[in-house]
């Protein structure tokens, strides 16, 4: 396996060893959705998502 | 009456988060500079591809290990500078690579000015909106997992979809994590500014490395 790859799996697992603390931290103590907060943020996403299509028309 | 007192209580806080904020503002703008300016020392010296993945691994360390526990010196600004100059000079080997294809130059500018703009309107949006994004945290570093895993797997795999699935994942997540960020911050949940540039930082780095990986294999399905 070449040392690209090699690195990159440290790389991963390492990014697997800090995301799994913040995530049970933000899963305990993390402020719960209220009503409609949801829908802002997924219209937001939403919105990101169609300008990365117009990006992608873009370079065609 | 209790929506009064929320409001009074948290009066005092707002000049707080707005400190927070513009210090944020000004560190990451010169972060961004620096990496920049790295970047183009690492073009100019034609540094191999591998130095970004050792680059992203160093930065890492200092990420989670040195950083946390500088933030509230001023010895944590320099980690900080070090942090963003290590991934801007990865990252000059990567646009090396992407300079040589024929649609490169328009592709790193596409992705350059997309970038900027995702994020200048997603904190415009939380800051404008009254909604509170930090309730996004359990399922953004859910999301950020999974990613991995599947961008572990497919070092094995190798498929292409796979990788431009995880590339478009990427920047939904990152994505989210400005929304939560900007919000923290705006609320009072983040005002340590140094860890808050870190966030953002990273959301920007990730969006950016995202989208040109996006574009490029995109621009090459003729």
């Amino acid at each position: 396996m070449e040392w690209g790859k090699i690195l990159a799996i440290v790389a991963g697992i390492m990014m697997l060893f800090f995301l799994w603390p913040a995530y049970k931290h933000h899963q305990q103590n993390g402020k719960q959705a209220e009503k409609g907060d949801w829908n802002a943020a997924i219209f937001a996403i939403g919105g990101v998502v169609l300008f990365v299509l117009l990006l992608i028309m873009s370079v065609r | 009456m209790n929506q009064f007192n929320s409001v009074v209580a948290t009066r005092p806080n707002a000049d707080v988060a707005n400190k927070v904020l513009k210090n944020t503002y000004i560190l990451l703008s010169a972060t961004l500079a620096f990496s920049a300016v790295m970047a183009l020392v690492s073009m100019s010296l034609a540094v191999p591809p591998i130095a970004y993945m050792i680059s992203v691994i160093a930065s890492m360390v200092l990420g989670i290990f040195v950083l946390p526990r500088t933030a509230n010196s001023s010895t944590g600004i320099g980690v900080i500078f070090l942090v963003t100059g290590l991934l801007g000079f990865g990252l000059g080997s990567i646009l090396s690579m992407y300079l040589a294809l024929p649609k490169g130059p328009q592709i790193i500018a596409t992705a350059m000015g997309g970038t900027g703009i995702i994020f200048l309107g997603l904190s415009a949006y939380a800051m404008t909106t009254k909604r509170d994004f930090s309730f996004m945290g359990g399922f953004l570093f859910a999301g950020m997992m999974v990613l991995v895993i599947a961008m572990l797997a497919n070092i094995f795999l190798e498929m292409p979809a796979l990788a431009m699935a995880v590339s478009g994942g990427i920047i939904l997540v990152m994505s989210g994590f400005i929304l939560f960020d900007t919000s923290r911050i705006i609320n009072g949940g983040e005002t340590n500014y140094i860890m808050a540039t870190y966030g953002l930082y990273l959301s920007i780095f990730n969006i950016f490395i995202s989208l040109l990986q996006l574009l490029g294999m995109m621009s090459n399905d003729d």
